[in-house]
């Protein structure tokens, strides 16, 4: 592993819901460092905490305690218009339910993020075109988001993340709405972001998505109870199931 | 091997080095790591059980490669039964079972510990079967193959949890959280 400086850090992170009897940690005491050019994978069941983990990280949410910090500058104390301002120029997102602008087209809904963190029109047309070739959607990027498939969707939204060329990309079920063909075009763009050393912090059930990933943390009830490394070393597995027997 | 290698030449008699090249066509990245002697080592047994013919050997005659096989007739009734013949790879999830049982009454080892370990070399493989399978070319057939070893190893990894569920339960856990009847074990079978 490279030496690198973490992108993204955590220190004693909780989140609490509620109050005395009915008080629940979502997040519970937890510590986090992801390294630049990192992709991790958070899983774990429902209710484990882990989208309200992502939440926090991304300045979504607020801790009830513990620290966040963003390219070493701490996030969680700043005010909702830093924050803000540091969401817009710094971190992408993709969610479940894909949220584009229903009313602009999947260029425009690319364009846009790279507009509001400080890129000039042309750049961002720009940047526009060239990410949405990367997802292979250059032929879709004058249609409305209604016109398009999920999987399509989708495929605009993680254009749009990268749009503001983020230092960490933070993606919540990812492939949660879509099918299994539409999963695998997702898949396969994780690996290139992977493969260019992309910053990613992705929450999923989808161990299929998971496996994009150089690192996977598992977690249960607002606690890490495992934390992997995936990528590496190939256990050359794969070529012993051919000893097909004479 | 040798059903794979008689039905590959129901198509039409053939040389070893192009039953070969199939081979590792259908196989992809899987293929790549086959013994490159290994369609000979087949041919010739096929050959001693009367299931296959040589017929006839273009140029040099000593040489392996350059010998065409063709099936027989007993050849053509073993394809015919291997086609329909209904068998299926055993799972063999018996011995994981019995390894948690018995480690857990000997109190040598932490079940749920196992089932974590175990996890994490499933993901692993998971990890490096998805990656082979991106990695074939648009079109190719292995990776057809490559989706059938990602969807079993789904299937392990979804027990492994069930087997986690199981064990926190039957554990108590460390019984300091206060924690009434653990997780969602109603569940059975988790999304």
């Amino acid at each position: 592993m490279k030496v690198s400086s973490a992108v993204l850090r955590a220190r004693g992170l909780v989140k609490q819901h509620g109050h005395g009897q009915g008080r629940v940690r979502a997040v519970d005491e937890v510590d986090l460092e992801v390294p630049e050019g990192q992709t991790l994978a958070v899983m774990g069941p429902s209710g484990c905490g882990k989208s309200t983990l992502l939440h926090l990280l991304g300045g979504l949410e607020r801790p009830s305690a513990g620290e966040v910090w963003l390219a070493g500058r701490r996030v969680d104390t700043l005010s909702e218009r830093a924050l803000a301002r540091l969401r817009r120029r710094s971190v992408g997102f993709v969610f479940q339910a894909f949220h584009l602008m229903e009313e602009l087209s999947a260029a425009e809904n690319v364009e846009l993020p790279a507009l509001l963190a400080g890129f000039s029109r042309r750049e961002a047309r720009r940047r526009a075109g060239f990410l949405l070739e990367q997802v292979g959607l250059t032929g879709r990027a004058r249609h409305l988001p209604s016109q398009l498939s999920g999987g399509q969707r989708q495929r605009v939204a993680i254009a749009r993340a990268l749009a503001n060329e983020p230092l960490v990309i933070l993606a919540d079920e990812p492939t949660g709405n879509l099918d299994s063909t539409a999963t695998l075009d997702v898949l396969r763009i994780f690996e290139e972001l992977r493969a260019a050393g992309q910053t990613l912090v992705m929450v999923t059930h989808d161990e299929r998505v998971a496996a994009t990933a150089d690192r996977l943390i598992s977690m249960r009830d607002g606690m890490f109870v495992d934390d992997t490394r995936l990528a590496g070393d190939a256990t050359g597995w794969l070529g012993g199931l051919i000893g097909l027997e004479g | 091997m040798q059903d794979a290698v008689l039905a590959m030449l129901a198509k039409e008699p053939s040389h070893g080095y192009h039953l070969r090249a199939r081979l590792r066509q259908s196989l992809g990245l899987l293929g790549e790591s086959m013994n490159p002697g290994q369609v000979y080592v087949t041919l010739a047994r096929l050959e001693r059980a009367g299931l296959v013919v040589c017929e006839r050997a273009d140029g040099l005659p000593d040489r392996p490669e350059r010998k065409v096989y063709a099936l027989t007739p007993a050849g053509q009734e073993r394809v015919t039964a291997w086609l329909a013949e209904v068998s299926w790879p055993k799972p063999d999830l018996a011995e994981f079972h019995l390894k948690l049982i018995a480690a857990a009454a000997a109190r040598l080892a932490d079940p749920i510990e196992l089932v974590a370990a175990q996890r994490r070399e499933l993901l692993r493989r998971l990890a490096e079967t998805q990656r082979a399978a991106l990695a074939e070319p648009a079109g190719s057939r292995a990776v057809l193959l490559l989706e059938g070893i990602v969807l079993r190893l789904q299937a392990d990894l979804r027990w492994l949890e069930a087997c986690e569920r199981a064990w926190s339960g039957a554990a108590g856990k460390t019984g300091d959280e206060g924690e009434p009847g653990g997780r969602d074990d109603d569940e059975a079978e988790g999304a």
